[in-house]
């Protein structure tokens, strides 16, 4: 379970987070949505340690974040990133295989490919695809390899920044489908960050609404088109008029 | 009017200090980084390669042309008063200890500190950094101390070769074109060559190179946002290393031949 209290963060004067309060439970994904630059991916980021909070608390299975060692804490996440963040430097298959040919855990190098061969296929990308480059790949592979990346140490919580940006309707509509399936096959706990309501569609269990830097509502997802919030329900619409600001 | 000039001046000096510190810290982390495991050797002899390795045409030629434009310059200076035999040991000297290690050095600086902090801030800016650390591996250890360790080690090996190439320049050209006699041009240049000499310009060369990769590095992990962001990085990585450079040679040559 992942649970975040009074979480504050900002960067100079712009104040992003002031006191974030989310509960994640085990094994349920949770979908945080939010406009662009409403603080999703500095709360993202804050879990992981990449920031620091400027005040509140964040504990994964009740312990703080920040007190435990980092490597074996990070040990058990997987993190699509947004645009992929491949490494370029290396193949598609050494990019899968990173965190397995590395550390306490490393495989041999034989054994690092086979696995990164049958999560690529676990993706929908043939074993072909292993020995190209990022730089070979398209936009939507990208995300398969940096799925597959995710998921190469059967991690058990994973995140999901802007999973579907910039993917055509399709594309989005397969990464959604695999995302859901991993997740359910897993057993992973899920936290995704998207502003595609078609993605938090299918993939949430429970639905998140940061803005102003507090969330607004949260819910399951069943619950967020009878709401009554004012804020979720201009943006579930993608009304211009209402409580949020359309220019910001 | 003086409140705003007095405030600029202290933003300015805070500025500039809470930089110097960023540097400082960035420079021990990166000590620690070197002297803690894991190692990536992988990594490591890649940069080696790249920073050692294909760095050769670029130091030699420099090498080559300096080493012929001294010995040149010192036949005409000599001829003022007599003094055309020093050719062989003024350019022997003048390569050794500062011509090769510094040219050398900012050549590298171009080419090494550029594409470092290029690397490293497209990496910053596309989240690769931040993908290393989330596969808990420390960016520091994997991308910095191999680079730095490389440069260290490798640019005393180029500071050698362009030493030699140097020379051969000056031996080229006294032997060509100044009429020196091809024997008598060697054994001056070797009598007169102290170890002291070659050991003060390899040590130089050490020094340069780790200053060289340690900029490109911190400009890299401190790199601005978009295409703009890493173009400044690496604007500034060179500028920054050419000066830490040319102002490190004062201080090695001050330490090493006074006093």
């Amino acid at each position: 379970m992942i649970e975040l209290r009074g979480v504050h963060k900002a960067f100079g004067a712009n104040q992003v987070l002031r006191g974030v309060d989310l509960v994640v439970p085990r094994g349920e994904s949770m979908v945080v949505i939010g406009g662009s630059g409403t603080g999703k991916s500095v709360a993202l980021k804050c879990i992981l340690g990449l920031v620091h909070p400027d005040a509140g608390t964040i504990l994964v299975d009740g312990q703080d974040v920040t007190g435990t060692d980092r490597e074996s804490f990070l040990a058990r996440f997987g993190m699509l990133f947004q645009g992929g963040a491949l490494f370029d430097s290396l193949s598609v298959w050494q990019n899968v295989a990173f965190r397995l040919q590395r550390g306490a855990q490393r495989r041999s190098p034989v054994q690092a490919r086979e696995i990164a061969v049958e999560k690529l296929r676990r993706v929908g990308l043939k074993p072909e695809v292993a020995d190209l480059y990022p730089a070979e790949l398209s936009g939507g592979m990208q995300k398969r390899v940096g799925l597959a990346r995710a998921i190469a140490d059967d991690p058990e919580i994973i995140f999901f920044d802007e999973p579907t940006t910039g993917l055509d309707p399709i594309m989005a509509g397969v990464i959604n489908e695999l995302i859901r399936e991993i997740v359910v096959e897993m057993g992973a706990t899920a936290m995704t960050i998207t502003h595609d309501m078609t993605s938090v569609r299918a993939i949430a269990d429970n639905v998140a609404m940061l803005h102003d830097g507090v969330i607004k509502w949260t819910g399951p997802v069943a619950r967020m088109d009878a709401s009554g919030d004012p804020y979720l329900d201009q943006f579930i619409h993608g009304r211009a008029e209402g409580p949020i600001e359309a220019v910001r | 009017m003086l409140t705003g000039l007095v405030g600029g001046i202290g933003r300015s000096t805070l500025a500039l200090l809470a930089g110097l510190g960023r540097g400082v810290l960035f420079l021990f982390r990166t000590i620690a980084a070197i002297f803690s495991l894991p190692f990536y050797i992988r990594e490591f002899g890649h940069a080696v390669l790249t920073i050692g390795y294909f760095s050769l045409p670029v130091v030699g030629l420099t090498a080559l042309f300096t080493g012929a434009a001294l010995a040149l310059q010192i036949f005409a200076g000599g001829s003022r008063f007599q003094a055309e035999a020093v050719v062989p040991s003024i350019v022997a000297i003048g390569m050794t200890r500062e011509l090769g290690p510094v040219l050398g050095g900012l050549m590298v600086a171009a080419r090494v500190a550029s594409s470092i902090a290029a690397e490293i801030g497209t990496m910053k800016v596309t989240e690769q950094i931040d993908a290393l650390v989330t596969l808990s591996t420390d960016p520091m250890r994997y991308l910095t101390a191999p680079r730095v360790l490389a440069a260290t080690l490798t640019v005393p090996v180029l500071v050698a070769v362009g030493d030699s190439i140097g020379i051969f320049g000056g031996y080229l050209v006294g032997t060509g074109r100044l009429g020196f006699n091809t024997a008598a041009y060697l054994q001056n240049t070797v009598d007169f060559l102290e170890t002291w000499d070659i050991l003060s310009g390899l040590v130089k060369g050490a020094v340069f190179g780790f200053l060289v990769a340690l900029v490109g590095c911190y400009y890299g992990m401190n790199s601005g946002r978009g295409a703009q962001g890493v173009g400044r990085a690496t604007k500034s990585a060179v500028v920054s290393a050419s000066v830490l450079i040319l102002a490190s040679n004062y201080m090695l040559t001050e330490l090493f031949f006074t006093g």
